[in-house]
């Protein structure tokens, strides 16, 4: 580990002050204490944000939420309005990592946590995200978990977050404070593909803080889960996932986010599959020709071609699990 | 001599250390912490094969509190005395720092003392290693290989050629690491020319002989200090480079120091179980019984030193009647690290592919997989010709198939479902050589009625210290708490390495060998003491129990060791047992008929166990709840093997890819359903004077073809490697 200053911020202000002068955030430490361990992450000051108040969560009237950025994974997963209206939210945080590291992360933490390409946590092997220009060496080495979707010649290290998957096919948004101001930004806007620069990650500022995650309403009644293959049942990174939330009205389907993980550079949101759901009566078959679209563009490498069936797999079970066969 | 009561034997007792462990009393190698102590970080090599070419050690030495930076630019010439103990192999062990070479990624090539751990993590961090780097090879199956090791009887070929029944198939096995919870670690002290060593070991003589070796120091100059071990599962048997590197470290920074590896370090810092390829040829007459066997082996070796593991060519020769055999076993030496046993060692490894090839046998036949097996079972040991000492194989099947409910089993594959989840059971057999070694213990029991028993053995986790508790609270008439067990250093008595599942058999035997000779004084004592109410009584006919000595059957008869000592004025009687294994005239064994049921997703290929049960011959059971332990232990293990565990090496330049407890994955609690053992009520008195065959490996064996068999059933897929993965069942 680098040597490095620890501060801790107060208040917004102070935070944002420090973030401004090169100083990194750190809440829960669940990934960046592992990373500065293996001196992936090398900085120079740590700014604790814990004391600032964004411990929240809000439920507006129309059944949107409001997740401040500090509470853990535990706390959102638990809160009686997540598991009542956004299901998928609750199981995707669930089955991520486990109890004792649910209850130091946080969601501001959760989305902005970094690959697992074990390339790139490995400070001797050659990768673009950790070392811009040293090429990567997943590509020709063992790629077993790595991306099917999103890839470029330059990475492709798989992002982790099962949370950040719900919150893609749920339209969330991430508020972002700064010195000019706070904007809020489109989850699918924020976590970038990594194309010619993947150490460049997220769609952040220098100094901005994420404040907290917008997840709207949605068409009520709203069905939503999460489904997550591995490989082990718990404590364990997915081979592939799928959120789904689905609204029918008349027998038909109105509203359907699906998106998948375990086999994006980011979470990757199946607009095929929305669309050919959408204004179609649920059915076993439906499911499946929907789910035949889920691996639409997929490049697979030397060790995960069957993520190409596993994630159709997955999509069309999950499909059925929400949808049901009706 | 009359037999002891069985008061402590046969209980299930808690482990007597247990409260310390819990509470964080228990001192684990890396919190020894002498006065002065330095810490060491180790840098390794980020090629698998070549030479160092450059080594800047500038930024690293600049770093506040670095006292000295190691290589082999300065280090010493270091004597390397040959060293035929210390479970060395054929070949020369590394050597640390002493040449330019690198024979595999990771090799240490330098190490940095300073004066505080965080110090030396960084500055290690720091040191610009420059290496010229040639063409490795690390891909067990693409590589040249050594001279086999051979086997045969009979025609195997011409057998096989005339078989009704012929399969040839053909089973890999991944690189696993033991991934104990405690990772190596050692705490090295020079007093002048006195070395004294704590550290993680299953044999403190091991340790101690190899770096008098290493130093060309007499051994009696070094004392080896580990009296608890979190787990080793036989990758702390062999004494590592990096404890001459501590001891080097402390020579030449003048000052204790101390040396933990890092998870990460313990892929390439220690040994692992070998990656094998294994090609089986079995033939067979319509009835399923076996008519011949070839067994084809490779496995991954260093190109210092050969491993060729123990053991592995045992079950093919001996597990089945099978009139013609042939086996063949090459190691392939490659630019790695060497591999060590790791539990069930060889067995377990030979068990997937017989196991599994029985099981195809079966199922080729139409023949359930325990008829198959019970046609086959041998009445002596065919390797060796041998009458077994106790082999009650088929009544572990009987027993394990009443348990398990094995005849609601629906022959045919793929029948039976559970809404998304096809449901499969299967069956292994478990095998295990019982070994024994000989050792000493010393026993000394004072006039307060409570005893001392000390043994240069280890406990790596199966109790060591409660086992041999209960064996001295029996022989000598005491009750477990009055006996203080003292193991884990080289100034005790003697001991064989604590592995091979040797521990209970041999210490045991010495233990009670030692305590049946103080009970005998303390006898011999009474009866021979006019003041004493046994005086003028039988020897044969005393017994001791709850610390009194009394003639067997008139318990009224007697007196307790504190008023017969002290009467004496005797502070203590003392004694030295031994044990020196006698002449096997036996073929020797621990069984096992391990059943698993599974549940695999019929679309996404998710394997679950669902239950297990394991069912054992394996002597008498000093320790039931630690057998449990044990058994469940070694369960959890073979779960592992079968759908988890997997060492992945990245051939372009030897790097291990998964080097962290996040990549390789282990059973969590979710993936390990309930996990039953029964054991055999019995003993073995051909094995050793208490009975017992060995626990500890035998577990393990079976445990992944049972699992690959259920998943087999479920399916109507056979995997032929391991670990066996969501993809191979899509």
């Amino acid at each position: 580990m680098y040597p490095f200053t620890f501060t801790t911020a107060r208040d917004t202000r102070a935070a944002l002050e420090a973030g401004r002068n090169g100083g990194r955030y750190i809440a829960g430490g669940t990934t960046l204490v592992d990373l500065m361990r293996e001196t992936v992450e090398r900085p120079g000051t740590l700014v604790d944000i814990s004391p600032l108040p964004l411990r929240f969560v809000t439920v507006t009237a129309r059944g949107g939420v409001r997740i401040g950025a500090l509470v853990t994974m535990t706390d959102a997963a638990a809160h009686p309005a997540i598991r009542r209206l956004y299901p998928v939210v609750s199981a995707a945080l669930e089955l991520s990592a486990s109890a004792q590291l649910r209850n130091m992360a946080t969601i501001g933490g959760n989305i902005m946590q970094r690959t697992r390409c074990t390339y790139f946590r490995d400070v001797t092997a050659a990768c673009n995200k950790r070392d811009p220009g040293s090429g990567c060496a997943a590509i020709g080495g063992f790629n077993r978990t790595h991306a099917i979707l999103g890839t470029s010649d330059a990475c492709v290290a798989t992002h982790p977050s099962d949370l950040a998957v719900a919150l893609t096919a749920l339209d969330a948004k991430v508020r972002l404070a700064g010195s000019s101001g706070t904007r809020s930004v489109a989850i699918a806007d924020f976590l970038l593909l990594p194309g010619a620069t993947p150490d460049r990650e997220q769609a952040l500022r220098p100094g901005e803080l994420i404040t907290a995650v917008d997840i709207p309403a949605h068409p009520r009644p709203l069905r939503s889960g999460y489904l997550k293959v591995r490989d082990r049942q718990s404590y364990e990174f997915a081979l592939a996932a799928a959120a789904v939330a689905l609204h029918s009205s008349g027998g038909v389907i109105r509203t359907a986010k699906v998106a998948a993980g375990g086999v994006g550079t980011v979470p990757w949101r199946l607009s095929a599959v929305e669309r050919h759901l959408i204004g179609r009566r649920p059915s076993t078959r439906l499911w499946s020709s929907a789910a035949e679209l889920a691996a639409e563009g997929a490049k697979p490498l030397t060790h995960n071609r069957f993520k190409i069936e596993l994630l159709q797999r997955t999509v069309e079970r999950e499909l059925r699990i929400v949808g049901g066969t009706a | 001599m009359s037999p002891q009561p069985q008061a402590a034997v046969g209980r299930p007792v808690s482990r007597v250390e247990g409260r310390l462990k819990v509470t964080g009393q228990a001192k684990y190698a890396a919190d020894q912490t002498a006065s002065g102590t330095a810490h060491a970080a180790v840098v390794d090599s980020s090629i698998a094969r070549g030479r160092i070419t450059g080594l800047d050690t500038a930024a690293a030495e600049a770093c506040p509190g670095v006292l000295r930076v190691i290589s082999h630019r300065n280090a010493p010439t270091l004597p390397y005395l040959p060293n035929r103990g210390s479970l060395n192999l054929p070949g020369e062990r590394l050597h640390v720092f002493q040449d330019d070479r690198v024979l595999f990624h990771g090799q240490p090539v330098a190490v940095v003392v300073a004066t505080t751990l965080e110090a030396a993590q960084h500055a290690a961090s720091l040191v610009h290693v420059q290496y010229t780097a040639e063409p490795s090879a690390t891909d067990l199956t693409s590589a040249p290989a050594d001279e086999p090791t051979t086997y045969a009887r009979g025609d195997a070929a011409a057998a096989l050629a005339s078989a009704a029944v012929r399969l040839d198939l053909t089973y890999r096995l991944s690189r696993m690491h033991h991934n104990p919870m405690e990772p190596h670690a050692i705490v090295t002290r020079w007093d002048g020319a006195e070395l004294t060593v704590w550290d993680k070991t299953q044999w403190v003589q091991s340790t101690r002989d190899e770096l008098a070796a290493v130093f060309g120091i007499n051994p009696a100059s070094v004392r080896v200090i580990s009296p608890y071990v979190g787990g080793a599962f036989g990758n702390a048997a062999r004494c590592w480079p990096h404890a001459t590197i501590a001891a080097l470290a402390a020579r030449e920074a003048g000052r204790p120091v101390k040396l933990v590896l890092t998870r990460r370090q313990l892929y390439f810092g220690v040994g692992y179980r070998p990656a094998y390829e294994y090609r089986l040829s079995i033939g067979s007459d319509l009835q399923g019984r076996l008519t011949a066997s070839v067994h084809d082996l490779r496995s991954e070796t260093s190109r210092y030193e050969t491993f060729a593991e123990r053991g592995v060519l045992v079950p093919g020769r001996m597990l089945y009647t099978t009139p013609n055999v042939t086996q063949s076993h090459r190691t392939v030496p490659l630019d790695v690290n060497t591999p060590t046993p790791m539990r069930g060692p060889g067995y377990s490894t030979a068990a997937f592919p017989i196991e599994s090839a029985v099981d195809e046998l079966a199922h080729e036949l139409g023949i359930d997989p325990i008829e198959l097996r019970r046609r086959n079972e041998p009445e002596n040991d065919q390797a060796s010709g041998l009458p077994f000492s106790t082999r009650r194989l088929r009544e572990c099947y009987t027993v394990g198939a009443r348990e398990f409910g094995w005849n609601r089993r629906n022959p045919k594959p793929r029948t039976t479902r559970d809404g998304d989840w096809l449901i499969g059971m299967g069956v292994a057999t478990a095998v295990y050589d019982t070994l024994r070694a000989p050792a000493q213990a010393h026993v000394r029991l004072d006039a307060r009625g409570t005893a001392v028993v000390e043994s240069a053995t280890s406990d790596m986790g199966p109790g060591t210290y409660t086992s041999m508790s209960q064996v001295a609270a029996d022989a000598l008439g005491i009750d477990v708490p009055q006996v203080t067990f003292r193991l884990g250093d080289t100034t005790l008595p003697q001991a064989p390495v604590h592995g091979g599942s040797l521990t209970m058999a041999s210490i045991g035997s010495t233990v009670q060998d030692g305590c049946d000779r103080v009970r005998q004084q303390a006898i011999a004592l009474a009866v021979g003491d006019e003041r004493s109410p046994l005086y003028g009584a039988d020897p044969a006919a005393v017994v001791v129990y709850d610390g009194r000595l009394h003639v067997k059957g008139d318990p009224a008869r007697g007196e307790t060791y504190r008023q017969l000592l002290t009467r004496n004025d005797r502070t203590h009687l003392e004694a030295t047992g031994s044990y020196t294994p006698a002449q096997s005239r036996a073929s020797m064994h621990a069984y096992g008929a391990v059943f698993a049921e599974v549940a695999v997703d019929a679309r996404l290929g998710m394997v679950r166990v669902r239950r297990m049960l394991g069912v054992y011959d394996a002597g008498r059971i000093i320790s039931p709840k630690l057998a449990d332990s044990q058994a469940i232990g070694g369960m959890v293990g073979g779960i592992g093997a079968a759908l988890m565990e997997h060492t992945v090496t990245d051939h372009r330049d030897g790097r291990i890819v998964n080097a962290n407890l996040a990549e390789y994955l282990v059973p969590v609690n979710a993936d390990v359903p309930a996990l039953k053992a029964i054991y055999l009520n019995g003993r073995d008195d051909q094995a050793d004077p208490i009975g017992v065959k060995g626990l500890g490996e035998v577990v393990l064996v079976g445990v992944a073809p049972a699992v690959a068999n259920a998943v087999f059933h479920a399916t109507g897929r056979r995997v032929r490697h391991l670990p066996i993965a969501p993809e191979d069942l899509l």
